[in-house]
């Protein structure tokens, strides 16, 4: 099979500043892969690319052997870093405009975990806390049937317990042919639930490797190997 | 509740190792069949694709087997547990003697202490 998401040459730049250069990515299915690197590195560059927010200065970039558009957001469950929905629409008129939005969208499954983590339904977006607003958000992108699931720091803003709820979300909701890619500073707490790590230094790629290649050659965790390579 | 993982070792082995763990200490049966590693990884809270690989490695050291369409299960080779018990245990026992060399006392010296411990503990469930 084809892998879910290819990167060759590619390229971002915005002025002179080379944002991305020269990324060389190729993305199996049925992984749950990190993307890490520190502030500025361009892990929102890469991500916003694979949704076609932006368009690649040099290079190209596949979902699924297409180009970023229609067809590759059918299949690509996207979750950006800062809230995109209309903060006055109830929980419940979210769903149903996922509904209407995505024919892959199981309101079975948004369904139990709004239950699970007791979030009212009849709440307006803005009238729940951070956290919980963060959750609404990610039990819908988690809730459709993707390929590739593309989280943009998922759990920055919910406590621990949620944290690990939610982790348990994404284990139990991707399939054995669809991919997660997870951005997170929380290097640590999903530590476990990556096979693989792909570092961002400058715009480039440090290192792309699995956890436990890492644990064995460094006999060092991803988060202590993190902090040496980017240490301030 | 995820099971607990040192953070500078290969999550894999530290799978296997406990898996071991669990069947040399009758958390599994010979015979018994293994949950999925769907499952397992969830209680475990690891990548469902390390799991696989440390029930993989533990197939190949012979623990454990698997039948096409039911599932894994734990090998029927009591030797084969016997034995593994034996080395875990003077594995523990040579780590306890290092710790000990660490501390400065001898194999003599640890061995009277230990006998006293012994004692100590019968005479205090004794009064």
């Amino acid at each position: 099979m084809r892998p879910i998401l290819e990167c060759q040459q590619l390229t971002k730049k915005y002025g002179n500043f080379f944002a991305l250069s020269n990324l060389n990515i190729a993305l199996d299915r049925g992984q749950i892969i990190g993307l890490l690197g520190p502030n500025g590195s361009g892990k929102t560059t890469l991500i916003k690319l694979i949704n076609g927010l932006l368009v690649p200065s040099e290079g190209h970039i596949m979902i699924n052997g297409m180009a970023p558009g229609v067809e590759s957001k059918r299949i690509v469950s996207y979750l950006p870093d800062r809230n995109y929905l209309n903060s006055s629409m109830r929980v419940e008129e979210l769903l149903s405009f996922y509904v209407d939005f995505y024919d892959n969208f199981s309101m079975e499954r948004a369904s139990k975990m709004l239950d699970a983590l007791e979030i009212d339904r009849r709440a307006r977006l803005h009238t729940l806390s951070k956290g919980t607003a963060e959750k609404v958000q990610l039990i819908l992108v988690m809730s459709r049937d993707a390929e590739l699931y593309v989280l943009d720091e998922p759990i920055g803003g919910v406590d621990p317990a949620a944290r690990d709820y939610i982790l348990q979300t994404i284990l139990t909701n991707y399939s054995e042919n669809a991919s997660v890619l997870i951005s997170t500073h929380l290097i640590a707490e999903i530590e476990n639930v990556l096979d693989r790590v792909i570092f961002l230094q400058n715009g480039q790629i440090s290192l792309n490797a699995t956890v436990d290649e890492i644990r064995t050659e460094y006999g060092k965790s991803v988060d202590t190997l993190f902090r040496e390579v980017f240490r301030c | 509740m995820p099971w607990n993982l040192d953070d500078d070792r290969p999550i894999y082995l530290q799978l296997m190792e406990r898996i071991q763990h669990d069947i040399i200490s009758g958390v599994y049966k010979p015979g018994d069949k293994i949950p999925s590693v769907r499952d397992l990884a969830l209680d475990a809270a690891v990548n469902p694709n390390t799991m696989q690989k440390a029930l993989s490695e533990l197939e190949r050291a012979g623990l454990v087997y698997s039948q096409r369409t039911s599932g894994r299960f734990i090998t029927e080779d009591e030797k084969m547990i016997k034995k593994m018990k034996m080395e875990l245990a003077s594995e523990h026992i040579r780590h306890f003697f290092d710790q000990m060399h660490h501390l400065g006392f001898s194999d003599g010296e640890t061995l009277e202490m230990i006998q006293e411990t012994i004692r100590g503990n019968n005479n205090a469930t004794n009064t």
